[in-house]
Formats: structure tokens, sequence, C-alpha cells
């Protein structure tokens, strides 16, 4: 199997995997980073979403082979210390319940803000509408983003 | 003040000095009542006896406990500490919260379902952290040579107000454990909470929001292999023959196997062994009868309303009588499609059987049913197996079944390796465990003077356990009353899903009320209002609901949506009571572009004590969302025993565009806590097709609603 090397979270990485295996389990299996989730396999519920040179991907559909150089973030890197201003708001505004989704809501989350600092409550919705979280903490999850949005 | 005086057993909890000094309380929930504590000599030996469900207080104040139940975002692992803090008198920035592993020995009802934690456990976690508390109290009295009853406890200290003196619980942890334990600990007096009540954050939210390894999913252990496995794709069919060729070729695969119905794949990585597996050729055949299909289903459903061999479920009066008599019948029935609990973090769990025992890991709502299953079907002690709780990705009540935690560790014991079992996406939805397809036929009979006089209801339900709760309102309130079920059996498999039957009965119920009260010519909460008066005053037969209880939720949410006096939006009104709660709902409807448009729901909840009002808010607006979403828009369907759905692109879950806006309000009427991860759901429906009636004119009798016309109107 080839041997990829991948930048991720600012460290490099040298996974010996076959090249379609998506990110997602690279991530997961190979380099033991498990903050990213596993929650359908088709892009359907952004659980699995990380940063590709800062744009929110869904890692469960990306093949290893077409990362290549990019530079890749996941929630383990969203903040060296826990601290990036929607995981303080996510804190605040006490979002998760079962908390399996929220690493994926965040990292589109923090691609959204990246883009668009202060958004519209349209946006927010527009933005958010790929991640499922099936606890049903939407209005908490919409409030930590606009409370986030005012920290930056 | 209150005062816990029963139960005179003193082996529940247990205190005892930690080798590395500090105080150690040990408690468990073996007993109905609340526990009464026994000092024992050493962390040592309480550990030889398995006490490790304990609190503890260490040298330097931090105050560590063990929650046993599985924690699956009902917020157990802070609501269960925040009651021992409130007594203990704690310092909550102190408290450290812990998962306990499987203790039957330690614990009672260590297991998430059925609303039920809070209620079980709230007098022995209030009696464990009082216990606390006056031992510490006391050591400090000792110390300053001054009567225990001149000292007060507040916030990790113990202070006496004549002299100054203060002494924190680090600094009295050693010599509180010397005190003898009390028979009878004083409660506080809930006008004294300063904790309880109030809005405390989620224990763990800085691990999930840095993506911690904190879920079954994630567990790691070296040397383990990956394995999935496929089960048959339609229910009443079985292998008929395997080609397991093409996949054991597959690079990182290490073997397959085949064991009852299922061929697992087990490998060095999840993606290679999901590859691999896609290249099985297996044959299945019928495994006795036809598999069935949704057609067949609706065809069952009118079959059994109108010729099925029912079981009378509760009979008040002579409702043939009242039929006959009757001036206007009005004749409903309501039908639901199965539903996948698909909670976000699939099935998995990891499983270890050595010689010596059996190493289980993973997700699971009821870990002692799951080990006691494992011990029978591997022959193995259950003292041998140790079952590790994760935290669960959701649950939903899929996860009170354990038949992912014995295949796992059915093929440990096959291949004699570590294995971590994962579902799909794919198996979840088509793997069964579902919400029974469930259809209901309503009647009633109105007199020529206008009064209600009869009432039926027969529920047929697929696989369903029972389809009615025939001790539910409006039974005791209406002379005439007939409740009948009857079932279906069939080889798709079904399951508890959050609030069970309920979670579709009480749509229909409160639908069908709102069809009777419109007949009549009545406002719908004024209706319901006046069959609890005549309940209250004249009770037809047992009543096993709190008649003040649902009134209270009932007034409250007419009070605080503003009932019948707003312009501009269709309100629809409906109240449950499920579990031990009481929760009722006005939906407020406009239309948009000709369709309806749901944008706001008022949840008024009666579930006694608030513990944690963030986590009990959290209940009850993800409750109205999971309504909300599966009766709009949940639906699983059949095609010859196969599932028609097996991903989010074909069964669709709610997302943020589509959820109003959700007002939560409690009751305040200091009752004992009586539950909360499930009453807030099942009034949803009908609130939200009562609302949507008052602005089209149009009944929704079926979920999900997303299919009905108005939905389709551009």
């Amino acid at each position: 199997m080839p041997i990829f090397k991948l930048s991720i979270n600012g460290k490099q990485y040298q996974p010996d995997v076959a090249e379609d295996t998506p990110l997602l389990w690279v991530l997961r299996d190979h380099l033991g980073l498990v903050g990213t989730k596993y929650g359908c396999g088709i892009a359907q519920c952004g659980a699995c979403t990380v940063h590709v040179n800062g744009t929110a991907v869904r890692s469960c559909v990306l093949p290893v082979s077409a990362v290549k150089n990019s530079a890749v973030t996941t929630i383990e890197g969203l903040s060296a210390n826990g601290d990036h201003p929607l995981q303080t708001a996510w804190d605040e505004v006490d979002v998760a319940q079962c908390g399996y989704c929220q690493a994926g809501q965040l990292m589109t989350a923090a691609a959204l803000l990246k883009k668009n600092p202060h958004p519209s409550s349209e946006e927010i919705n527009n933005a958010m509408q790929g991640n499922i979280c099936r606890c049903g903490a939407y209005h908490r999850i919409h409030e930590a983003i606009k409370v986030a949005s005012k920290k930056i | 003040m209150s005062t816990n005086t029963q139960n005179s057993r003193r082996d529940f909890l247990k205190i005892s000095a930690l080798t590395g000094g500090g105080l150690l309380l040990g408690f468990s929930w073996l007993e109905t009542d609340a526990a009464i504590p026994v000092a024992i000599t050493d962390l040592l030996a309480a550990e030889k006896k398995g006490f490790n469900s304990y609190l503890s207080i260490d040298t330097d104040g931090v105050i560590t406990i063990l929650s046993p139940n599985p924690e699956l975002g009902q917020n157990i692992m802070t609501s269960f500490s925040m009651i021992i803090a409130e007594e203990l008198e704690a310092d909550w920035t102190k408290v450290k919260v812990i998962q306990a592993p499987l203790d039957t020995k330690s614990f009672d009802r260590q297991l998430t379902g059925g609303s039920g934690a809070i209620p079980h456990s709230w007098k022995r976690l209030r009696t464990a952290g009082a216990t606390a508390k006056y031992m510490l109290v006391q050591a400090a009295a000792n110390q300053w040579n001054v009567p225990a009853s001149e000292c007060t406890a507040k916030n990790g200290m113990v202070i006496h107000a004549q002299s100054g003196k203060k002494l924190s619980y680090g600094s009295l942890a050693v010599q509180a454990a010397a005190i003898e334990v009390p028979k009878n600990v004083p409660l506080k007096d809930r006008k004294d909470f300063t904790l309880i009540g109030k809005i405390v954050k989620n224990v763990a939210n800085k691990s999930i929001v840095t993506g911690k390894p904190l879920f079954g999913l994630d567990f790691y252990r070296e040397g383990m292999l990956y394995a999935m496995i496929q089960r048959p794709k339609a229910f009443g069919t079985k292998i008929k023959s395997v080609d397991s060729a093409a996949a054991k070729a597959m690079p990182g695969v290490v073997d397959v196997v085949v064991f009852k119905n299922n061929v697992a794949v087990v490998g060095k990585s999840t993606w290679e062994v999901n590859k691999a597996r896609k290249l099985l050729v297996i044959e299945y055949e019928n495994d006795g009868g036809t598999p069935e299909s949704t057609s067949d289903h609706n065809a069952i459903f009118s079959n059994l309303l109108d010729n099925g061999n029912v079981t009378v479920k509760r009979k008040n009066g002579d409702v043939a009588a009242a039929f006959a008599n009757a001036a206007k019948i009005i004749k409903s029935e309501y039908q639901g499609p199965f539903l996948s609990h698909s909670p976000m973090e699939p099935m998995n769990f990891f499983a270890h059987v050595r010689p010596d025992g059996v190493e289980l890991v993973g997700p699971t709502q009821t870990p002692a049913s799951a080990r006691s299953a494992t011990s029978k079907l591997l022959g193995i002690p259950e003292d041998k197996i140790t079952l590790q709780i994760t935290r669960l990705g959701g649950g939903f009540g899929r996860r009170l079944k354990f038949d992912y935690v014995v295949e796992a560790a059915e093929l440990s014991s096959i291949v004699k390796a570590p294995i971590k079992l994962i579902w799909t996406r794919e198996d979840d939805i088509t793997g069964g465990s579902y919400r029974p397809a469930v259809k209901y036929r309503f009647e009633a009979a109105i007199d020529s003077s206008g009064n209600l006089t009869g009432y039926k209801c027969r529920g047929v339900g697929i696989n369903s356990g029972s389809p009615t709760r025939e001790d539910n309102f409006p039974s005791g309130a209406i002379d005439n009353l007939l409740i009948e079920a009857v079932e279906h059996k069939s080889a798709i498999t079904t399951g508890a899903w959050r609030a069970p039957i309920t979670n579709f009965l009480a749509f229909a119920e409160q639908a069908f009320l709102d069809e009777v009260a419109t007949a009549m010519g009545k406002d719908p909460v004024q209706f319901r209002l006046d069959l609890l008066a005549r309940a209250k005053s004249n009770p037809v037969g047992t009543i096993k609901y709190d008649i003040a209880r649902m009134e209270g939720v009932i007034k409250l949410a007419a009070e605080k949506s503003g009932w019948g006096k707003k312009k501009g939006v269709s309100q629809g009104f409906s109240v449950y009571f499920s579990h031990a709660s009481y929760v009722a709902q006005v939906c407020e409807v406009i239309m948009q572009a000709g369709k309806p448009v749901v944008k706001k729901i008022y949840a008024i909840a009666d579930c006694g004590e608030v513990v944690n009002l963030g986590g009990a808010r959290q209940q009850v607006m993800g409750g109205v969302v999971d309504g909300m979403g599966h009766a709009m828009y949940g639906k699983l369907s059949f095609k010859n025993g196969a599932a028609e759905q097996n991903n989010f692109n074909t069964y669709r879950l709610i997302r943020m565009k589509d959820v109003p806006e959700v007002e939560p309000h409690f009751v305040n009427n200091g009752i004992e806590p009586t539950g909360l991860g499930e009453p807030a759901l099942p009034p949803t429906g009908g609130a939200v097709a009562n609302a949507i009636f008052k602005a089209t004119g149009k009944r929704l009798r079926n979920q999900p609603f997303i299919e009905d016309a108005i939905f389709k109107t551009t």
C-alpha cells in the first residue's frame, strides 16, 4: 500500500493505507484522531466534518489520495487549548447532549465564521443544514454560533 | 428540614479513609429506600468487596463522584452529581464525575430507560450527600470542641459562626472517616436548595468540544481487529449459501466467519473490512413465511381492525348502548410507520473473550442485561465478565437491546482475538429493532344534548408489545369506554423507541380529541378541562393519572401561549401523561406560500422537582424537536422483508431549518422528580396536527405528515 504524506493540525503523518481509504478512517483507525466522527459514510450528516485548506469537508467521502499537500484541521486541532471562540461558546450555551455530532457541528461552524464572521440567522441555518443532531440541540447550536460571532 | 427516617440497613453507604488520605464515601442504590451508611476500614477492602460506587473527598478537597447510569445525552452525570453536591454543600467547582463500570453488586438499576433514573435515585443520592456532610461537620465540631449543632457547612467548608472558625472539606476528610456513620440524616428543605433547580453546565462539555475519545466507537485496544457483519437484508430470510473467496482475498482481511444468520468479515481496519464485505456473495432463502411489505401491513391493519381477535384492555359502562343512542358518531383512523432509532453513533462494541474471562467495552443502555446474555451464550460466569460503559452517542431505546454486544462477544470467541464490531449506518437503519408500525381506530358517540357519551379506541400493532395505554386520559372521564388491542406477529424486529407506544398514540389520541371537540363546538382546552373535571368529581372506573397535575400543565400552557387570544397564527393544543410526568404543548402555525409552517411550540412540563434547569430544557426542547421531526418526516417502509430506506439520504431526519422556536416552562410544585427523558416527545405530533387543522381545515391522521397533499401545494 502507498504511503501518504499528510499535514494534519500542523503535524506531519505518513500513514500506509489504500489510496481509496476515506480521510475519516485514516484519521480514526490509523492516526488515532478519533474526535472526527463516523455518522453515515455518505456525506449526509456532517459528523465527519474537517477543514481542508480552511474549507469544511466531509471526510467520510474524501479519499486520502485526494488530500495531497492540503492542510487538514480536525477538532483536535481547532485550537491549542480548546478555547476557539466556538468551543467556549459551546460551553457557555451548554450546547451538547450526547455530544457525538458536536465535533462536526463545530468544524462546520468554524469554517462558516472564518468566511463570514457575523452571519445572519438564515446564513447560519444554510451553513448548518448538512449537520444532523439527533438529540435536537439545534436551538443551542444556532445560539452558540451567534455568541461566538460576537467574540470574533 | 425533611428527614430520612426510612431503612435501617447500614450496608449501602461505605465510608473509609483513602489509602492516600481522605474520606471515601461509597454508596449504592440497591434498595428502593434511600441508603444508610456504614463505615468500612479502607479502600482496598472496599474494592475487594466490589464497592466501586462511591464519592470520595480527597485531602485537597476534590470530590469524585462515580455515575453508574449510562450517559446518552440525558445529562445524568451532571444531574446525579448535583443532587449529591446539594446535600453535601460541596464546592461545585471541585466536583469531578466519572462513569462507573457495570457493577450489579454496588449499583441498582444501572440502566438508561423509562425516564427513571432521577426518580429512582433522588432520595438515595441526597442521603449520600447529606451523610457525608454530617460526618464532616461532626469532625470539625470535635476538633473545635463545640457542639455540631453550632456548626454549618457551605461551599466545601465547615463554619463555626460564633468563633469565626472555618475548615475545608479536604482538611477534614481524614478525621471525618473516623466519625460514626449516622442512621438518620436530615435532608435540606427545597427552599434552601442552591444548586438544584439552577442551570448547571454539562460536566463533559470540555471533553466533547475538544474531540476527546469518549464514545464506544472511539475505543481502541492494541492488537484489536475490526469486524462488520452482513446480516440478512430481508426479515424472514436465512442464509442459503455463502461464497466468501473474493472477500477473503482482500487486503487487510484476517478472516470471514459464518455464524447463525451472520457472515462476519474480520480485518485490520474499518475501511478494509467494509470494502471486503461488499464482495461477499450470499444467497438467502425464505425462513418459513413470506417476507412482508408495507402494502401487506396496510391490508393486515385493515383486516385486524375489522375482524381481529382483539383483547379488551378496559371497558366502562355500556358502550353499545351509547353508540346506539348517539345523535352523532365520529370515527377516525390514525396510522404510523416503523421508525429507526438512528442514534448518531451507530451500534458498536469491543469484546475480548479470553480463556480466563471476557472484557466488554462500549455503549449500552442495559449493561447488566448485555453481560447476562453474553454469559449465557458463552457459558462463562458473569463474575468473569467485565463491562466498561462508554459514553453513548444517543440511544433513543435502540441500545436497550444488546444484540450487537452479544454479536461482538460471539465473534471474539470464534476468532479468538479482541475485536471491535461496527455497524454501518446502513446496518443500523436496515438492521431492525424498530419503533413498531401501528394503526388506531377511534370512535366517539355524542348524544342529542351534545354530551360525549361513548369512546372507543382499537389499536393494532406489529410486534408492538401492547399498542394501547388504556388507563391514560381520557379513560375515567367518559361513562362508556372501550379500549381494545390486537397484535400482528412479524419477522420484522421491533423494540422500545423513545416514549414507547405513546410516541405515536399520544398524537393519535390528542388529534382525535381535537376532532371530537370541534364536532361538539367546544374549545379544545376547555374540552379537556371539562373532561378532567368530570373525572375528578365523578370518576368512571380507576384513574391512574394525576388529574391536578394534568390540569396544571393545561392551564399553564394556555396562559403562556396566550391560547385563543392571538391573531395571525393558528394554534393547536395537546397534553399527555407518559412515564410519570405531564406535558402540555401549544403549536403555532402560519401559512407561507400556501403551505403550513410550524413557527413555535410552547411546552409546559410537570416533571416534579427540576434538578438541572439547563438539562431539563434540553430534554424538553430536544423532545419536541424529536417528536416533530419524526411526525413530519419519519418513515421506514418495507418491500419483501427489506427496509426501503438505508441512510440519511432516504431516511429523513429533522435539520436546523425545519426546527421551530420552542419555549419550555416548568411547573414548580415541589413534588419529587418524576422523570423527563421521554415525556416531552409524545404531545408534539398532536399539537402540530391540531394547529395545521386550524390553519388549513385539513386533518392529518397519518405519519409522516410531509406526505400529505397540503405540503405538496405550490
